[in-house]
């Protein structure tokens, strides 16, 4: 299945229309299971997916399309301690040092009365800090428009999308290929900002 | 690969598509409001204005404007508080317990579920603020350096751990929420017409594609978010009921209060949910998403936390007993037969015998029994926090001070005015938000398709592309099964 015209893409002559512009092939898949076989395939056939894009999760996918595990549950921990700390050190710091108070005639750093603000805040600072990291990384932030390959693919279709040179020179070898793998269509298309 | 055994029952009917999905879900927000919305909306304006002005007569007059005697300090305000936060935990059980037992089912019910417990946390921190009597003062509770030197707040005292427990489980339930919210906006932003809503979803949306790393760090955050929401939910009303459990009043000062709180809360969550569902599943047409198994199982754990609840009422007065403490038995007493009787007989019918009626498999299948018993049991659990908070505080060490508590028109106003906040939120979330997420219950519309996925993990050697496997074929009427793009904009 692997052809030298797809791994080798030829050079490019022509002056480049805008180099912000992209050009993708786009696979169109009615079915995540049929996607999933796809996308082994068309990486077999030594081509690189730019990316997948799906209504909803598919499980497997990551693996298929070598996307590496998130480290997301790392720096989530890693905010968690953080604010565990801030808590045990707000609360030793205030009634223990700035400004001890007898209350109840307890001691000042009372600690077992300092769990539940400590897991309370421990819990804030790991929620909002993974958050805060996901969205970040993941660039995603409020936007007046938002560019989409395909409108289908936030409902019922499952989108491959293959980068192309600037002459599209590998479109009919693609076509192909996905064809073969199952795609109900194969679109190319153009993209300014993406 | 997991096994998708072939004898499962569907969880949504009718054999949808994945665009039917979407259809459905979105006709309610895209279609021009109906004529039953309309009408709620504008009964829940009017309990909304009850409540501004029962706010401002409490603002303007003070906390005299309630019921409130030097005996009976914390009344209607901290039952209705109690109240609202116990409903709103049965969202974050949904959302975050079920995720982690994988009970899928949950998918058609989570994203509204989890809407109530944002709104019923915010009628909740009414009642703590407006208590406060100068609410402009409310930053008392954080702690930041007194004006006069550097006084700070109390660690020791569970009205400050409430502020914290409240606060995180607020904004942790609006994150979780939102985060799942993305993806859907993502699909009503891609078949959005009009310019207003196209921006405004984009807006939503965050710039959301679908792309399939951004999914599997979506998946990677839920299932994080579930893991501390869980511990997070059981804390939050643990705290709540320290604010009793720490004082040394008869009737609060017991170790049961905890786990009996959590219980109770779940109960009056799943009660809560169990009203707006069978309201919403009628009034959007839901009823392939919202099935009577989906009735039958939450009227399942309701019975099994009311049961709890039933056994904890028994506890707490084998314990009376059984300390010999005479104050703590007098409470108990006072409780069954003192003044306040109705009260706890209320409370004893509505959630102990009511939920014992689901053991009948009619009764659990049945809607209008589910509705009536769901309102019958929301009803009970606000008697028992009134049970709990003014039979006690009424009658306790020095006969002296004993006083009777009645609510004035004020008391009644705030409370049915947050029903009115709760409504009217719940109503405008259900019109321009979509009330089932759609991305998750598309991971379930082939739970149970027979001949189930062929693919095995990444090179696992089958490379044959497999057939479509789904339920039906693309039957949506007026768009063609290889529809071209932007079908949706073409068909205007």
């Amino acid at each position: 299945m692997t052809s030298p015209a797809l791994t080798a893409a030829p050079v490019s002559t022509a002056p480049a229309a805008s180099s912000s512009t992209k050009r993708f092939a786009l696979g169109i898949f009615d079915d995540e299971d049929t996607l999933l076989h796809a996308v082994d395939n068309v990486r077999a056939a030594g081509v690189k997916i730019y990316d997948v894009f799906s209504p909803y999760p598919v499980h497997g996918i990551d693996d298929a399309l070598g996307i590496e595990r998130s480290r997301l549950p790392i720096a989530a921990f890693f905010y968690g301690m953080c604010g565990l700390a801030f808590a045990l050190w707000m609360q030793i710091y205030m009634l223990g040092f700035d400004w001890p108070m007898i209350i109840g005639g307890k001691p000042n750093i009372a600690l077992p009365a300092f769990i539940p603000v400590s897991f309370e805040l421990t819990v804030f600072f790991t929620c909002h800090g993974m958050v805060i990291t996901f969205y970040t990384i993941s660039k995603l932030y409020p936007r007046f428009k938002t560019p989409v390959l395909d409108v289908r693919s936030t409902d019922d279709k499952f989108v491959m999308a293959i980068l192309l040179d600037e002459q599209s020179s590998q479109m009919p070898q693609l076509t192909q290929l996905l064809r073969e793998n199952g795609a109900s269509e194969v679109n190319q298309k153009e993209m300014t900002k993406f | 690969m997991q096994y998708v055994s072939p004898v499962r029952e569907p969880l949504i009917t009718s054999g949808k598509t994945y665009h039917d999905v979407t259809q459905d879900i979105c006709y309610q927000v895209e279609a021009a409001p109906n004529i039953r919305w309309m009408g709620a909306l504008g009964v829940a304006l009017v309990l909304l204005g009850v409540f501004f002005y029962s706010v401002y007569r409490t603002l303007w007059f003070g906390i005299g404007e309630w019921g409130l005697n030097k005996t009976v300090g914390w009344a209607w305000d901290i039952t209705n508080f109690v109240w609202w936060v116990g409903i709103g935990h049965a969202g974050t059980l949904i959302s975050a317990v079920l995720l982690l037992f994988r009970q899928k089912w949950r998918s058609s019910i989570n994203r509204a579920a989890e809407a109530m417990t944002i709104f019923a946390v915010i009628c909740a921190a009414m009642f703590p603020v407006l208590h406060m009597g100068r609410p402009w003062l409310a930053f008392y509770v954080f702690p930041l350096q007194n004006t006069l030197g550097s006084l700070w707040a109390n660690f020791n005292s569970p009205l400050l751990w409430d502020v914290f427990a409240i606060s995180t489980y607020f904004t942790v339930s609006l994150v979780f929420w939102y985060t799942g919210l993305v993806p859907d906006f993502a699909t009503i932003r891609d078949r959005a017409k009009g310019k207003i809503a196209k921006f405004s979803y984009s807006m939503l949306s965050m710039g959301w594609t679908g792309s399939a790393k951004h999914w599997s760090r979506y998946e990677t955050v839920s299932l994080i978010l579930a893991g501390v929401s869980t511990p997070l939910v059981l804390s939050v009303h643990t705290i709540v009921s320290m604010d009793f459990a720490t004082s040394v009043v008869p009737g609060w000062h017991t170790t049961i209060f905890p786990p009996y709180f959590v219980a109770g809360a779940i109960f009056s969550g799943f009660a809560m949910v169990l009203t707006l569902m069978l309201i919403t599943r009628v009034v959007f047409k839901l009823e392939d998403y919202i099935t009577l198994e989906h009735i039958a199982l939450m009227n399942k754990i309701m019975m099994v936390t009311g049961s709890i609840v039933g056994v904890a009422y028994i506890t707490e007065f084998f314990i009376a007993w059984y300390s010999q403490v005479e104050y703590e038995q007098y409470a108990f007493i006072n409780r069954a037969t003192g003044p306040y009787w109705w009260a706890y007989l209320g409370m004893m019918s509505c959630n102990v015998l009511s939920p014992q009626f689901v053991w009948i498999r009619r009764i659990r299948y049945s809607i209008t029994m589910t509705f009536i018993l769901s309102i019958i049991v929301n009803i009970g659990m606000w008697f028992e926090r009134f049970v709990i908070i003014v039979t006690s505080l009424h009658r306790d060490y020095l006969p002296s001070s004993w006083a009777m508590f009645s609510p004035t028109r004020i008391d009644v106003g705030v409370y049915v005015g947050t029903i009115g906040l709760f409504f009217t939120l719940f109503l405008l979330f259900a019109k321009f938000f979509p009330v089932i997420n759609m991305a998750e219950v598309k991971t379930i519309l082939k739970y149970t398709v027979n001949d189930g996925p062929t693919y095995g993990g990444a090179n696992d050697g089958s490379r044959t592309p497999s057939r479509n496997t789904s339920p039906v074929p693309h039957a949506t009427p007026g768009v063609p099964a290889s529809a071209p793009v932007n079908y949706d904009k073409q068909n205007d």
